[in-house]
């Protein structure tokens, strides 16, 4: 019988104001969340025999081999290793390859792990890179990183569509209402429309309330065989389809500023191998490092036409108790952002499918797509996930 | 006698790829490469063309003129060393010739920059090795 790859732990470890409870180097928060997401599978560490790793964390010098000083750390020998870095949309694309992989018999039993301390280092700043190679030609020019690249897409998705800061601000709005359920989100007092319009304007069209945070934070997710994970005991996601795309780096050589075409790429893929319409997605967990990212990429997935993602957002129809659950957790908005948010999208999603979720559990939550975002508007990775 | 104050921005760590073009800046000329195997212009200068993967590449001086495809106004620094520009305009230009690129719009007034209006380069004198190509508003 094939090997059928699944999803069996997710783990995270707790923030407080942000920052990771009781503090710890980057290679701390990572085994935490590592053993978490291992003992919510009932997997033994000694087990792992796949690390996929992604992040900004490394000690400088040439390479990073991010999975081999992590797989040291934790103390095993993996044999698989893949250190994809896509941006904050990795772990999606990690998802695909680990249960390529597993499937292929490559390895048993795959851990994928981000962790940062950024926001207790101190270390996020908006200038962004040295001006090498591809830099040269952007950040001479101060753009502020990220947000300016997310702002000129804004800009000209407003231009074309007429698309409004008002109806970006309902995403930001609306993914402040599932926070203030998450006990576990940094942000959770209200905000509205009003708040978002009069915060600090940052880079034209976006002001504050626009961006993502700026936390801590750390997850894992730990994927087997179905077989292994029914021997264990363990709670099994299925992974009915995945795809991945990247486009451009530079926000100069975007191909169209207005249009996600990675997001379109990498879903139109997944809902293929999938075999599922729109309709069968009952949650959506997409990247939210700023509002356009999630108008665009909604969009882009096709869960409204182009240009039409002001409009789908609008009267907070993707709040709590609105007709398109979107980002329960708090999203990279309210909830963390870490850095490189992608690896929560998947925890949240898997989290929603056992009912696990708390009091932001949504009803009925049979299929779950994950997508997530990487470099400016660069990469696309999804996952769509289910309960049987 | 004081000193020149030193330019304290980021400079780009010109490589051989990209010499021709920071040379060109220096004259004053805005040069991207064009491919003679498929007519196309392109920007950043690469080895081998974006469009057709030729490697069959010239430099072409460009016209200077092009159209704001989108901009930001920066109200929060791209780090210190920007701060006292604040606000100012990141724009993405869609030059005459076909490519995008990201430069600064030079305004008095920031808050009249709109998508489509037409640009021209002004050269930007900002050390003795580097020129920035930067552009102004036809309108202004």
């Amino acid at each position: 019988m094939a090997r059928e790859a699944v999803i069996v732990g997710v783990g995270d470890v707790p923030l407080k104001d942000g920052k990771v409870v009781g503090g710890g180097s980057v290679l701390q928060v990572q085994a935490r969340a590592a053993k978490a997401a291992l003992d919510d599978a009932r997997i033994p560490m000694r087990d792992v025999d796949g690390l996929l790793v992604a992040g900004m964390w490394g000690v400088p010098g040439p390479g990073q081999l991010a999975s081999v000083t992590l797989g040291e750390y934790l103390g095993i020998h993996p044999r698989f290793a893949d250190t994809t870095n896509i941006g904050g949309s990795a772990f999606e694309a990690h998802v695909a390859h680990a249960a390529m992989a597993i499937e292929k018999g490559y390895c048993d039993v795959a851990l994928i792990v981000y962790g940062s301390v950024q926001k207790s280092e101190r270390s996020r700043a908006l200038g962004g890179r040295p001006s090498i190679l591809t830099m040269q030609f952007e950040n001479v020019w101060g753009i502020p990183q990220p947000v300016g690249g997310y702002a000129l897409a804004a800009r000209r998705h407003m231009h074309e569509f007429g698309t409004t800061e008002e109806q970006l601000a309902e995403i930001a709005v609306a993914t402040r209402k599932w926070a203030s359920l998450n006990p576990a989100a940094t942000m959770r007092d209200p905000i509205t429309i009003d708040d978002v319009m009069n915060s600090t304007k940052v880079s034209d069209p976006l002001k504050l309330l626009d961006c993502c945070l700026v936390t801590d934070g750390a997850g894992a997710i730990v994927m087997t065989t179905a077989d292994n994970a029914r021997a264990h005991g363990a709670k099994m996601t299925h992974i009915r389809g995945y795809g991945e795309a990247h486009t451009h780096w530079s926000i100069g050589a975007m191909p169209d500023l207005a249009r996600l075409t990675a997001a379109e790429m990498s879903s139109q893929r997944a809902f293929q191998m999938a075999g599922v319409s729109h309709d069968a997605i009952d949650l959506v967990e997409c990247y939210d490092s700023f509002t356009i990212t999630v108008l665009m990429t909604l969009e882009a997935l096709g869960f409204c036409k182009r240009g039409e993602g002001g409009q789908f957002v609008m009267n907070q129809r993707t709040a709590p108790g609105g007709a398109f659950p979107l980002n329960t957790n708090g999203g990279g908005l309210s909830y963390c952002h870490p850095g490189m948010y992608g690896i929560f999208l998947l925890v949240e999603a898997v989290r929603q499918l056992r009912g696990e979720a708390g009091d932001r559990q949504v009803k009925k939550v049979d299929t779950a797509l994950v997508h997530g975002t990487g470099g400016t508007l660069s990469s696309g990775a999804t996952v769509i996930l289910a309960n049987s | 006698m004081s000193e020149p104050q030193a330019y304290e921005k980021p400079q780009p760590v010109i490589d051989p790829g990209t010499k021709p073009f920071w040379d060109a800046a220096r004259e004053h000329r805005l040069s991207i490469p064009r491919c003679r195997a498929c007519g196309k212009h392109h920007f950043y200068p690469r080895e081998l063309c974006p469009h057709c993967h030729s490697d069959d590449l010239e430099w072409t001086d460009a016209s200077g003129k092009g159209e704001i495809y989108s901009y930001t106004i920066a109200r929060k620094p791209a780090g210190p060393v920007f701060a006292a520009d604040v606000p100012y305009v990141i724009a993405m230009i869609a030059l005459d010739e076909g490519p995008r690129m990201l430069t600064n719009i030079i305004t008095k007034d920031v808050e009249q920059v709109r998508i489509g209006d037409r640009v021209t380069v002004r050269f930007d004198d900002v050390t003795p090795e580097l020129t920035l190509p930067k552009f102004t508003l036809d309108k202004d």
